[in-house]
Protein backbone atom coordinates (compact mmCIF):
# COMPACT_ATOMS: atom_id res chain seq x y z
CA UNK A 1 0.00 0.00 0.00
CA UNK A 2 2.98 2.42 -1.07
CA UNK A 3 0.87 6.16 -0.76
CA UNK A 4 2.15 9.49 -1.58
CA UNK A 5 1.20 11.59 1.61
CA UNK A 6 3.19 9.07 4.12
CA UNK A 7 6.48 9.32 2.66
CA UNK A 8 8.14 11.88 5.65
CA UNK A 9 7.72 9.84 8.65
CA UNK A 10 9.11 6.25 6.75
CA UNK A 11 12.30 8.65 5.94
CA UNK A 12 12.80 9.85 9.24
CA UNK A 13 12.31 5.98 10.95
CA UNK A 14 14.32 4.37 8.26
CA UNK A 15 17.24 7.14 8.61
CA UNK A 16 17.20 7.71 12.26
CA UNK A 17 17.36 3.33 12.61
CA UNK A 18 20.41 3.50 10.15
CA UNK A 19 22.28 6.11 12.45
CA UNK A 20 21.28 4.46 15.33
CA UNK A 21 22.29 1.30 14.60
CA UNK A 22 25.28 1.57 12.61
CA UNK A 23 27.14 4.57 14.21
CA UNK A 24 28.13 2.57 17.19
CA UNK A 25 29.43 -0.68 15.31
CA UNK A 26 31.04 2.10 13.15
CA UNK A 27 32.64 3.70 15.88
CA UNK A 28 33.96 0.79 17.35
CA UNK A 29 35.46 -0.22 14.28
CA UNK A 30 37.31 3.54 13.98
CA UNK A 31 38.05 3.13 18.00
CA UNK A 32 39.68 -0.43 17.82
CA UNK A 33 41.71 0.91 14.52
CA UNK A 34 43.72 3.62 16.66
CA UNK A 35 46.69 3.17 17.94
CA UNK A 36 48.52 5.19 20.71
CA UNK A 37 49.55 7.65 19.00
CA UNK A 38 46.65 8.41 17.09
CA UNK A 39 47.65 6.31 13.63
CA UNK A 40 46.00 3.04 12.53
CA UNK A 41 46.52 -0.25 13.53
CA UNK A 42 45.84 -3.57 13.40
CA UNK A 43 47.11 -4.62 16.99
CA UNK A 44 43.87 -4.41 19.13
CA UNK A 45 42.38 -6.80 16.46
CA UNK A 46 44.82 -9.04 17.12
CA UNK A 47 44.74 -9.49 20.91
CA UNK A 48 43.40 -13.02 20.56
CA UNK A 49 46.67 -14.05 19.80
CA UNK A 50 48.98 -12.03 20.99
CA UNK A 51 47.74 -11.28 24.55
CA UNK A 52 47.97 -14.16 26.49
CA UNK A 53 45.60 -13.47 29.30
CA UNK A 54 42.91 -13.22 26.51
CA UNK A 55 44.07 -15.87 24.56
CA UNK A 56 43.29 -18.71 27.31
CA UNK A 57 40.49 -16.67 28.27
CA UNK A 58 39.11 -17.24 24.84
CA UNK A 59 39.99 -21.13 24.71
CA UNK A 60 38.08 -21.27 28.37
CA UNK A 61 34.86 -19.88 26.54
CA UNK A 62 35.53 -22.12 23.35
CA UNK A 63 35.99 -25.70 25.22
CA UNK A 64 32.65 -24.52 27.31
CA UNK A 65 31.74 -23.67 23.98
CA UNK A 66 32.08 -27.18 22.34
CA UNK A 67 31.27 -28.98 25.85
CA UNK A 68 27.70 -27.58 25.75
CA UNK A 69 27.07 -27.95 22.40
CA UNK A 70 27.39 -31.06 22.95
CA UNK A 71 25.91 -32.15 26.09
CA UNK A 72 22.75 -30.04 24.93
CA UNK A 73 22.20 -32.30 21.62
CA UNK A 74 23.03 -35.40 23.44
CA UNK A 75 20.38 -34.07 25.86
CA UNK A 76 17.70 -32.33 23.65
CA UNK A 77 17.26 -34.41 20.60
CA UNK A 78 16.67 -38.13 21.68
CA UNK A 79 14.02 -36.04 24.38
CA UNK A 80 12.40 -34.30 21.98
CA UNK A 81 11.95 -37.13 19.68
CA UNK A 82 11.09 -39.51 21.96
CA UNK A 83 8.23 -37.01 23.15
CA UNK A 84 7.15 -36.58 19.63
CA UNK A 85 7.38 -40.35 19.19
CA UNK A 86 5.84 -42.17 22.03
CA UNK A 87 4.73 -39.30 24.65
CA UNK A 88 3.43 -36.26 23.08
CA UNK A 89 1.59 -36.04 26.08
CA UNK A 90 4.29 -34.79 27.62
CA UNK A 91 4.83 -31.87 25.01
CA UNK A 92 3.01 -29.49 27.85
CA UNK A 93 6.02 -30.64 30.28
CA UNK A 94 8.66 -29.74 28.22
CA UNK A 95 6.98 -26.49 27.51
CA UNK A 96 6.81 -25.63 30.73
CA UNK A 97 10.10 -26.84 31.89
CA UNK A 98 12.17 -25.33 28.85
CA UNK A 99 10.12 -21.51 29.25
CA UNK A 100 11.66 -21.72 33.01
CA UNK A 101 15.03 -20.34 31.90
CA UNK A 102 13.25 -17.36 31.23
CA UNK A 103 11.31 -16.57 33.91
CA UNK A 104 14.64 -17.25 36.46
CA UNK A 105 16.72 -14.12 35.40
CA UNK A 106 20.74 -15.48 34.34
CA UNK A 107 21.83 -13.10 37.86
CA UNK A 108 18.87 -15.50 39.97
CA UNK A 109 20.52 -18.63 38.72
CA UNK A 110 24.17 -17.47 39.33
CA UNK A 111 22.85 -16.74 42.90
CA UNK A 112 21.35 -19.86 43.35
CA UNK A 113 24.67 -21.28 42.27
CA UNK A 114 26.64 -19.57 44.17
CA UNK A 115 24.39 -20.60 46.96
CA UNK A 116 24.99 -23.93 46.05
CA UNK A 117 28.54 -23.90 45.62
CA UNK A 118 28.87 -22.42 49.63
CA UNK A 119 26.64 -24.91 50.95
CA UNK A 120 27.73 -27.94 49.21
CA UNK A 121 30.16 -30.06 50.80
CA UNK A 122 33.74 -31.22 49.55
CA UNK A 123 32.53 -33.65 47.23
CA UNK A 124 30.75 -31.59 44.68
CA UNK A 125 32.80 -29.08 45.61
CA UNK A 126 35.70 -31.28 43.47
CA UNK A 127 33.44 -32.16 41.13
CA UNK A 128 31.67 -29.63 39.85
CA UNK A 129 33.14 -26.25 41.08
CA UNK A 130 36.83 -26.95 40.74
CA UNK A 131 37.09 -26.24 36.90
CA UNK A 132 34.80 -23.51 35.12
CA UNK A 133 34.41 -26.42 32.45
CA UNK A 134 32.71 -28.57 34.88
CA UNK A 135 31.01 -25.72 36.93
CA UNK A 136 29.81 -23.42 34.07
CA UNK A 137 28.49 -25.98 30.95
CA UNK A 138 25.85 -27.52 32.87
CA UNK A 139 24.64 -24.68 33.70
CA UNK A 140 25.09 -23.27 30.26
CA UNK A 141 22.62 -26.33 29.38
CA UNK A 142 19.90 -24.97 30.91
CA UNK A 143 20.08 -21.52 29.45
CA UNK A 144 20.19 -22.44 26.01
CA UNK A 145 17.28 -25.01 26.80
CA UNK A 146 14.44 -22.18 25.92
CA UNK A 147 15.45 -21.47 22.17
CA UNK A 148 17.15 -25.46 21.50
CA UNK A 149 13.96 -26.87 22.71
CA UNK A 150 12.15 -25.01 20.45
CA UNK A 151 14.28 -25.02 17.23
CA UNK A 152 14.63 -28.84 18.00
CA UNK A 153 10.74 -29.29 18.47
CA UNK A 154 9.96 -27.11 14.74
CA UNK A 155 12.73 -29.37 13.19
CA UNK A 156 11.20 -32.74 14.47
CA UNK A 157 7.49 -31.07 14.02
CA UNK A 158 8.01 -30.62 10.27
CA UNK A 159 9.19 -34.44 9.22
CA UNK A 160 7.24 -37.53 8.88
CA UNK A 161 9.08 -38.48 12.17
CA UNK A 162 6.82 -42.10 12.83
CA UNK A 163 7.03 -43.36 8.91
CA UNK A 164 10.90 -42.60 8.97
CA UNK A 165 11.12 -44.18 12.50
CA UNK A 166 9.46 -47.05 11.30
CA UNK A 167 10.68 -47.69 7.89
CA UNK A 168 14.02 -47.66 10.02
CA UNK A 169 13.31 -49.50 12.35
CA UNK A 170 11.71 -52.33 10.01
CA UNK A 171 14.38 -52.36 8.29
CA UNK A 172 16.53 -53.41 11.56
CA UNK A 173 18.11 -50.61 12.57
CA UNK A 174 18.80 -49.51 16.36
CA UNK A 175 17.70 -46.46 18.12
CA UNK A 176 21.11 -45.00 17.70
CA UNK A 177 21.14 -45.71 14.04
CA UNK A 178 17.68 -44.33 13.62
CA UNK A 179 18.96 -41.09 15.56
CA UNK A 180 22.28 -40.85 14.07
CA UNK A 181 21.46 -42.09 10.33
CA UNK A 182 17.78 -41.36 9.59
CA UNK A 183 16.87 -38.62 12.49
CA UNK A 184 19.47 -35.75 12.60
CA UNK A 185 20.05 -36.02 8.73
CA UNK A 186 16.45 -34.53 8.33
CA UNK A 187 16.67 -32.11 11.26
CA UNK A 188 19.98 -30.86 10.46
CA UNK A 189 19.07 -27.41 10.07
CA UNK A 190 17.13 -27.08 13.44
CA UNK A 191 20.59 -29.13 15.15
CA UNK A 192 22.92 -26.69 13.36
CA UNK A 193 20.66 -23.76 14.58
CA UNK A 194 20.71 -24.90 17.78
CA UNK A 195 24.45 -25.54 18.00
CA UNK A 196 25.45 -22.09 16.73
CA UNK A 197 23.19 -20.13 19.00
CA UNK A 198 24.37 -22.33 21.99
CA UNK A 199 27.65 -21.28 21.17
CA UNK A 200 26.85 -17.47 20.71
CA UNK A 201 25.47 -17.93 24.04
CA UNK A 202 28.01 -19.22 25.92
CA UNK A 203 30.36 -16.62 24.73
CA UNK A 204 28.56 -14.34 25.15
CA UNK A 205 27.62 -15.23 29.07
CA UNK A 206 29.48 -12.97 31.92
CA UNK A 207 26.95 -12.75 34.60
CA UNK A 208 27.11 -16.64 35.82
CA UNK A 209 31.18 -16.55 35.48
CA UNK A 210 31.85 -13.43 37.38
CA UNK A 211 29.18 -14.29 40.31
CA UNK A 212 31.42 -17.15 40.22
CA UNK A 213 34.84 -16.03 39.44
CA UNK A 214 35.60 -17.64 36.15
CA UNK A 215 37.47 -16.08 33.59
CA UNK A 216 36.00 -16.45 30.88
CA UNK A 217 36.29 -14.21 27.27
CA UNK A 218 33.79 -11.18 28.60
CA UNK A 219 34.73 -11.29 31.96
CA UNK A 220 38.33 -10.74 30.43
CA UNK A 221 36.87 -8.25 28.00
CA UNK A 222 35.42 -6.35 31.34
CA UNK A 223 39.03 -6.66 33.39
CA UNK A 224 40.85 -5.52 30.88
CA UNK A 225 38.14 -2.04 30.64
CA UNK A 226 38.81 -1.53 33.81
CA UNK A 227 42.31 -1.30 33.30
CA UNK A 228 41.50 1.38 31.12
CA UNK A 229 42.36 0.09 27.89
CA UNK A 230 39.43 -0.01 26.17
CA UNK A 231 40.89 -0.84 22.81
CA UNK A 232 41.46 -4.31 23.30
CA UNK A 233 38.02 -4.83 24.49
CA UNK A 234 36.45 -2.94 21.67
CA UNK A 235 38.28 -4.60 18.95
CA UNK A 236 36.87 -8.14 20.78
CA UNK A 237 33.13 -6.34 20.77
CA UNK A 238 33.67 -6.22 16.76
CA UNK A 239 35.24 -9.51 16.76
CA UNK A 240 32.73 -11.40 18.57
CA UNK A 241 29.72 -9.55 17.10
CA UNK A 242 31.43 -10.45 13.29
CA UNK A 243 31.40 -13.99 14.65
CA UNK A 244 28.01 -14.25 15.91
CA UNK A 245 26.68 -12.72 12.79
CA UNK A 246 28.40 -15.25 10.68
CA UNK A 247 27.16 -17.85 12.49
CA UNK A 248 23.20 -16.71 12.35
CA UNK A 249 23.84 -15.84 8.66
CA UNK A 250 25.11 -19.15 8.22
CA UNK A 251 22.24 -20.41 9.57
CA UNK A 252 19.91 -18.50 7.31
CA UNK A 253 21.51 -19.47 4.52
CA UNK A 254 21.59 -23.12 5.24
CA UNK A 255 17.96 -22.73 6.10
CA UNK A 256 17.38 -21.16 2.44
CA UNK A 257 19.22 -23.80 0.88
CA UNK A 258 17.27 -26.84 2.50
CA UNK A 259 13.79 -24.94 1.99
CA UNK A 260 13.93 -26.03 -2.02
CA UNK A 261 11.15 -27.56 -2.92
CA UNK A 262 7.54 -26.94 -2.85
CA UNK A 263 5.86 -29.28 0.12
CA UNK A 264 8.78 -27.48 2.21
CA UNK A 265 8.16 -23.88 1.75
CA UNK A 266 5.06 -25.11 2.72
CA UNK A 267 5.97 -25.84 6.14
CA UNK A 268 7.94 -23.32 5.93
CA UNK A 269 5.40 -20.68 5.27
CA UNK A 270 3.64 -22.19 8.34
CA UNK A 271 6.60 -21.75 10.74
CA UNK A 272 7.52 -18.58 9.08
CA UNK A 273 6.47 -17.15 12.41
CA UNK A 274 8.66 -18.15 15.29
CA UNK A 275 7.70 -18.55 18.76
CA UNK A 276 8.58 -15.29 20.34
CA UNK A 277 10.30 -16.51 23.11
CA UNK A 278 12.88 -17.64 21.00
CA UNK A 279 14.48 -14.37 20.38
CA UNK A 280 14.63 -13.04 24.00
CA UNK A 281 18.83 -12.99 24.95
CA UNK A 282 20.33 -13.27 27.96
CA UNK A 283 21.14 -9.30 27.96
CA UNK B 1 18.46 -14.01 10.43
CA UNK B 2 15.28 -14.10 8.97
CA UNK B 3 11.81 -14.21 10.86
CA UNK B 4 11.65 -18.23 10.66
CA UNK B 5 15.42 -19.11 10.99
CA UNK B 6 14.69 -20.28 14.60
CA UNK B 7 12.34 -22.50 13.65
CA UNK B 8 14.33 -23.83 11.16
CA UNK B 9 12.47 -26.40 9.18
CA UNK B 10 14.37 -30.04 7.46
CA UNK B 11 13.23 -31.05 4.08
CA UNK B 12 11.10 -34.24 3.70
CA UNK B 13 11.74 -37.53 2.36
CA UNK B 14 9.71 -39.43 0.41
CA UNK B 15 9.31 -42.46 2.31
CA UNK B 16 5.37 -42.16 2.18
CA UNK B 17 2.72 -40.02 2.53
CA UNK B 18 0.44 -39.05 5.35
CA UNK B 19 0.79 -40.98 9.01
CA UNK B 20 2.39 -44.13 9.05
CA UNK B 21 -0.12 -47.22 9.26
CA UNK B 22 2.12 -49.83 10.67
CA UNK B 23 3.36 -48.85 14.53
CA UNK B 24 6.88 -50.12 13.93
CA UNK B 25 7.73 -49.10 17.63
CA UNK B 26 5.10 -52.18 18.73
CA UNK B 27 6.71 -54.61 17.00
CA UNK B 28 9.95 -54.24 19.59
CA UNK B 29 10.07 -55.12 23.29
CA UNK B 30 8.29 -52.71 24.70
CA UNK B 31 10.80 -50.57 27.68
CA UNK B 32 8.78 -48.58 30.12
CA UNK B 33 7.77 -45.20 28.07
CA UNK B 34 8.82 -42.98 31.13
CA UNK B 35 12.62 -43.99 30.70
CA UNK B 36 13.13 -41.92 27.60
CA UNK B 37 12.62 -38.64 28.89
CA UNK B 38 14.08 -39.95 32.49
CA UNK B 39 17.41 -38.47 31.43
CA UNK B 40 15.59 -34.75 30.58
CA UNK B 41 14.16 -34.87 33.81
CA UNK B 42 17.20 -35.84 35.83
CA UNK B 43 19.37 -33.25 33.86
CA UNK B 44 16.76 -30.72 34.90
CA UNK B 45 16.01 -31.58 38.69
CA UNK B 46 20.13 -31.68 38.88
CA UNK B 47 20.89 -28.57 37.51
CA UNK B 48 17.92 -26.16 37.31
CA UNK B 49 16.27 -27.52 40.53
CA UNK B 50 19.08 -27.20 42.59
CA UNK B 51 20.01 -23.60 42.43
CA UNK B 52 16.24 -22.41 41.94
CA UNK B 53 15.63 -24.58 45.63
CA UNK B 54 19.21 -22.76 47.09
CA UNK B 55 17.69 -19.83 45.74
CA UNK B 56 14.26 -19.76 47.38
CA UNK B 57 15.33 -22.10 50.62
CA UNK B 58 18.18 -19.55 51.17
CA UNK B 59 15.45 -16.20 50.75
CA UNK B 60 13.21 -18.06 53.57
CA UNK B 61 16.61 -18.98 55.61
CA UNK B 62 17.87 -16.43 58.77
CA UNK B 63 21.59 -15.93 59.24
CA UNK B 64 21.38 -18.45 62.38
CA UNK B 65 19.09 -21.03 60.15
CA UNK B 66 15.56 -21.33 61.21
CA UNK B 67 12.21 -19.87 58.60
CA UNK B 68 12.31 -16.47 58.49
CA UNK B 69 10.57 -13.56 56.46
CA UNK B 70 13.16 -11.27 57.67
CA UNK B 71 15.21 -11.48 54.45
CA UNK B 72 12.34 -10.64 52.20
CA UNK B 73 10.43 -8.01 54.73
CA UNK B 74 14.08 -6.18 54.83
CA UNK B 75 13.92 -5.64 50.78
CA UNK B 76 10.73 -3.61 51.28
CA UNK B 77 12.07 -2.13 54.92
CA UNK B 78 15.11 -0.74 53.59
CA UNK B 79 15.24 1.92 51.05
CA UNK B 80 18.64 0.97 49.04
CA UNK B 81 16.64 -2.21 48.23
CA UNK B 82 12.92 -0.19 47.03
CA UNK B 83 15.30 2.02 45.31
CA UNK B 84 17.40 -0.52 43.22
CA UNK B 85 13.49 -2.30 42.04
CA UNK B 86 12.09 1.21 41.61
CA UNK B 87 15.39 1.83 39.28
CA UNK B 88 14.76 -1.54 37.52
CA UNK B 89 10.94 -0.93 37.25
CA UNK B 90 11.58 2.45 35.33
CA UNK B 91 14.25 1.00 33.14
CA UNK B 92 12.29 -1.64 32.03
CA UNK B 93 9.33 -0.01 30.99
CA UNK B 94 10.95 3.36 29.85
CA UNK B 95 12.97 1.00 27.84
CA UNK B 96 10.36 -1.15 26.16
CA UNK B 97 8.22 1.43 25.36
CA UNK B 98 11.09 3.12 23.98
CA UNK B 99 11.47 0.06 21.48
CA UNK B 100 8.18 -1.01 21.58
CA UNK B 101 7.31 2.70 19.63
CA UNK B 102 10.29 2.99 17.51
CA UNK B 103 10.04 -0.46 16.67
CA UNK B 104 6.60 -0.67 15.79
CA UNK B 105 7.13 2.62 14.07
CA UNK B 106 10.60 0.77 11.54
CA UNK B 107 8.11 -2.24 11.31
CA UNK B 108 5.27 -0.08 9.92
CA UNK B 109 7.91 1.64 7.41
CA UNK B 110 8.76 -1.68 6.55
CA UNK B 111 5.42 -3.20 5.75
CA UNK B 112 4.12 -0.86 3.70
CA UNK B 113 6.59 -1.07 1.52
CA UNK B 114 6.30 -3.62 -1.47
CA UNK B 115 6.89 -7.18 -0.74
CA UNK B 116 9.70 -7.79 -2.74
CA UNK B 117 11.30 -4.18 -1.75
CA UNK B 118 15.44 -4.55 -0.75
CA UNK B 119 14.29 -2.25 2.56
CA UNK B 120 12.03 -5.10 3.83
CA UNK B 121 14.84 -7.94 3.68
CA UNK B 122 17.50 -5.86 4.77
CA UNK B 123 15.02 -4.71 7.96
CA UNK B 124 14.27 -8.48 8.56
CA UNK B 125 17.68 -9.85 8.37
CA UNK B 126 19.00 -7.11 9.87
CA UNK B 127 16.62 -7.16 12.92
CA UNK B 128 17.24 -10.61 13.60
CA UNK B 129 20.92 -9.97 13.82
CA UNK B 130 21.02 -7.22 16.15
CA UNK B 131 18.57 -8.59 18.42
CA UNK B 132 21.32 -10.81 19.31
CA UNK B 133 23.75 -7.82 19.87
CA UNK B 134 23.89 -7.49 23.43
CA UNK B 135 25.87 -7.96 27.01
CA UNK B 136 29.42 -7.05 27.17
CA UNK B 137 30.16 -5.80 23.06
CA UNK B 138 27.29 -3.95 23.13
CA UNK B 139 28.48 -2.39 25.71
CA UNK B 140 32.15 -1.56 24.62
CA UNK B 141 30.68 -0.18 21.43
CA UNK B 142 28.31 2.12 22.59
CA UNK B 143 31.90 3.50 24.97
CA UNK B 144 33.48 3.38 21.82
CA UNK B 145 30.69 5.73 20.03
CA UNK B 146 29.20 7.97 23.19
CA UNK B 147 32.38 7.78 25.85
CA UNK B 148 33.59 11.17 27.19
CA UNK B 149 34.96 13.42 25.00
CA UNK B 150 38.72 12.99 23.07
CA UNK B 151 37.84 9.10 23.62
CA UNK B 152 34.05 8.21 22.34
CA UNK B 153 34.19 8.86 18.04
CA UNK B 154 30.32 10.01 17.87
CA UNK B 155 30.97 12.70 21.18
CA UNK B 156 34.24 13.72 19.22
CA UNK B 157 31.96 14.09 15.62
CA UNK B 158 29.09 15.71 17.37
CA UNK B 159 31.81 18.61 19.21
CA UNK B 160 33.33 19.44 16.43
CA UNK B 161 29.73 20.27 15.22
CA UNK B 162 28.97 22.00 18.11
CA UNK B 163 27.45 19.52 19.56
CA UNK B 164 28.60 19.44 23.19
CA UNK B 165 26.74 16.29 24.80
CA UNK B 166 28.84 16.47 27.73
CA UNK B 167 28.32 20.06 29.03
CA UNK B 168 24.70 18.65 29.17
CA UNK B 169 25.22 16.24 32.29
CA UNK B 170 25.33 13.35 29.30
CA UNK B 171 27.29 10.46 29.71
CA UNK B 172 27.05 6.62 28.30
CA UNK B 173 28.21 5.57 32.14
CA UNK B 174 24.75 6.17 33.60
CA UNK B 175 21.36 4.54 33.80
CA UNK B 176 20.30 6.50 31.08
CA UNK B 177 23.17 5.22 28.47
CA UNK B 178 22.45 1.93 30.08
CA UNK B 179 18.84 2.55 28.53
CA UNK B 180 19.93 3.69 25.20
CA UNK B 181 22.07 0.02 25.04
CA UNK B 182 18.85 -1.59 26.04
CA UNK B 183 16.86 0.19 23.18
CA UNK B 184 19.65 -0.99 20.78
CA UNK B 185 18.30 -4.27 21.12
CA UNK B 186 14.67 -3.22 22.22
CA UNK B 187 14.07 -1.93 18.89
CA UNK B 188 15.27 -5.05 16.59
CA UNK B 189 13.26 -7.35 18.64
CA UNK B 190 9.75 -5.47 18.49
CA UNK B 191 10.56 -5.24 14.64
CA UNK B 192 10.48 -9.06 15.43
CA UNK B 193 7.28 -9.45 17.64
CA UNK B 194 4.97 -6.94 15.63
CA UNK B 195 5.73 -7.49 12.22
CA UNK B 196 3.56 -10.61 11.81
CA UNK B 197 0.83 -8.57 13.25
CA UNK B 198 1.13 -5.87 11.12
CA UNK B 199 1.66 -7.70 8.21
CA UNK B 200 -1.80 -9.16 8.93
CA UNK B 201 -3.56 -5.90 8.99
CA UNK B 202 -5.53 -6.22 5.45
CA UNK B 203 -5.57 -3.49 2.90
CA UNK B 204 -9.03 -4.41 2.04
CA UNK B 205 -10.23 -3.08 5.77
CA UNK B 206 -8.73 -0.02 5.26
CA UNK B 207 -10.23 0.45 1.71
CA UNK B 208 -13.63 -0.73 2.91
CA UNK B 209 -13.26 2.10 5.52
CA UNK B 210 -12.26 4.80 3.48
CA UNK B 211 -15.34 3.21 1.14
CA UNK B 212 -17.48 3.99 3.85
CA UNK B 213 -16.02 7.43 4.37
CA UNK B 214 -13.75 6.65 7.46
CA UNK B 215 -10.66 9.08 7.98
CA UNK B 216 -7.25 8.00 8.76
CA UNK B 217 -8.20 8.83 12.54
CA UNK B 218 -11.16 6.62 12.60
CA UNK B 219 -9.43 3.86 10.52
CA UNK B 220 -6.76 3.64 13.37
CA UNK B 221 -9.58 4.23 15.81
CA UNK B 222 -11.85 1.92 15.12
CA UNK B 223 -9.87 -1.06 13.34
CA UNK B 224 -6.02 -1.11 13.19
CA UNK B 225 -5.79 0.32 16.97
CA UNK B 226 -7.81 -2.21 18.01
CA UNK B 227 -6.90 -5.23 15.84
CA UNK B 228 -2.89 -3.97 16.90
CA UNK B 229 -3.26 -3.38 20.44
CA UNK B 230 -3.30 -7.25 21.68
CA UNK B 231 0.17 -8.36 19.99
CA UNK B 232 1.82 -4.82 20.91
CA UNK B 233 0.95 -5.25 24.22
CA UNK B 234 1.98 -8.45 24.61
CA UNK B 235 5.41 -7.62 22.54
CA UNK B 236 5.70 -4.48 25.00
CA UNK B 237 5.18 -7.07 28.05
CA UNK B 238 8.51 -9.43 26.55
CA UNK B 239 10.75 -6.23 25.97
CA UNK B 240 9.87 -5.43 29.56
CA UNK B 241 10.84 -8.93 30.68
CA UNK B 242 13.80 -8.87 28.40
CA UNK B 243 15.06 -5.42 29.80
CA UNK B 244 13.68 -6.17 33.47
CA UNK B 245 16.05 -9.80 33.48
CA UNK B 246 19.01 -8.02 32.08
CA UNK B 247 22.31 -7.39 33.99
CA UNK B 248 25.40 -8.40 31.44
CA UNK B 249 25.16 -5.11 29.57
CA UNK B 250 25.19 -2.99 33.00
CA UNK B 251 28.07 -4.93 33.98
CA UNK B 252 30.34 -4.16 31.67
CA UNK B 253 29.21 -0.48 31.05
CA UNK B 254 29.01 0.38 34.81
CA UNK B 255 31.04 -2.23 36.00
CA UNK B 256 27.68 -3.21 37.83
CA UNK B 257 27.53 0.31 40.05
CA UNK B 258 24.20 1.03 39.53
CA UNK B 259 21.01 0.54 41.51
CA UNK B 260 19.19 -2.14 40.04
CA UNK B 261 17.86 -5.20 41.32
CA UNK B 262 20.87 -7.49 39.73
CA UNK B 263 23.47 -5.08 40.77
CA UNK B 264 22.22 -5.65 44.58
CA UNK B 265 21.90 -9.27 44.28
CA UNK B 266 25.26 -9.61 42.57
CA UNK B 267 26.95 -6.94 45.61
CA UNK B 268 25.03 -8.48 48.85
CA UNK B 269 26.45 -11.96 47.48
CA UNK B 270 29.83 -10.95 46.96
CA UNK B 271 30.04 -8.42 49.29
CA UNK B 272 29.40 -10.41 52.53
CA UNK B 273 30.20 -7.25 54.70
CA UNK B 274 27.00 -7.39 56.84
CA UNK B 275 24.97 -10.29 58.63
CA UNK B 276 23.21 -12.78 56.34
CA UNK B 277 23.44 -10.19 52.93
CA UNK B 278 23.70 -13.34 50.82
CA UNK B 279 19.88 -14.31 52.46
CA UNK B 280 18.72 -10.91 51.39
CA UNK B 281 20.65 -11.45 48.05
CA UNK B 282 18.33 -14.41 47.50
CA UNK B 283 15.03 -12.72 48.76
CA UNK B 284 15.65 -10.07 46.26
CA UNK B 285 16.02 -13.19 43.72
CA UNK B 286 12.76 -14.78 44.45
CA UNK B 287 10.95 -11.33 43.83
CA UNK B 288 12.32 -11.00 40.88
CA UNK B 289 11.30 -14.12 39.72
CA UNK B 290 7.85 -13.52 40.65
CA UNK B 291 8.09 -10.29 38.45
CA UNK B 292 8.99 -11.98 35.61
CA UNK B 293 6.61 -14.88 36.01
CA UNK B 294 3.64 -12.46 36.29
CA UNK B 295 5.02 -10.67 33.09
CA UNK B 296 4.95 -14.01 31.49
CA UNK B 297 1.97 -15.15 32.90
CA UNK B 298 -0.05 -11.79 31.32
CA UNK B 299 2.15 -12.53 27.86
CA UNK B 300 0.10 -16.17 28.30
CA UNK B 301 -2.76 -14.63 28.71
CA UNK B 302 -2.99 -12.19 26.25
CA UNK B 303 -1.51 -14.25 23.37
CA UNK B 304 -4.24 -17.29 23.85
CA UNK B 305 -7.16 -14.30 23.91
CA UNK B 306 -5.73 -12.81 20.96
CA UNK B 307 -5.27 -15.92 19.20
CA UNK B 308 -9.43 -16.83 20.07
CA UNK B 309 -10.31 -14.47 17.18
CA UNK B 310 -7.31 -13.48 15.08
CA UNK B 311 -6.36 -17.17 13.70
CA UNK B 312 -6.40 -17.41 10.07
Amino acid sequence: MPRQGIRWWRGIILIAALLFFLGPIAAAIRFALEGDNGGTTFANFGAFVSNGDVRSSLYTSLEIGGLTVAVVLLLMVPTVVFVRLRMPRLTILLDTVTILPIVIPPVVMAAGLYALQNNSGKTIQNLLFASPLTALTPFYVILAMPFTYRSLDTGVRAIDLRTLVDAARNLGASWTRVLVSVVLPNIQSAVLGSAFLTLALVLGEVILSRLLLYNTLPVEMISIGDQGTAGVPVALSVESLIFTWGLLLLISFLGRRRGAGRRVRRTERRLARPDSLDTLTSS
Amino acid sequence: VELGVLSTQAPSVGLGNGPATATGASTTRRSPAWLGIAPFVIYTVIFLGLPLYEVITGAFTGAEGGTTFSNVSQTFSQPEYLNSFKGSLILAVWTAAAGAIFGTWLAYAVVVSKPTSPLRRIVQTGSGVLAYFAGVPLAFAFIAALGRPGAGVVTDILDSVGIHLYNHGFNIVSIFGLGLCYVYFQVPLMVILITPALEGLRNEWREAAAGLGATSWRYWRHIGGPVLAPPFISSFLLLFGNAFAAYATALALLNGSVNLVPSQIAFALSGNVLVNQTGIGLALGVEMIVVTAIVMILYAVIVRRASRWSSS
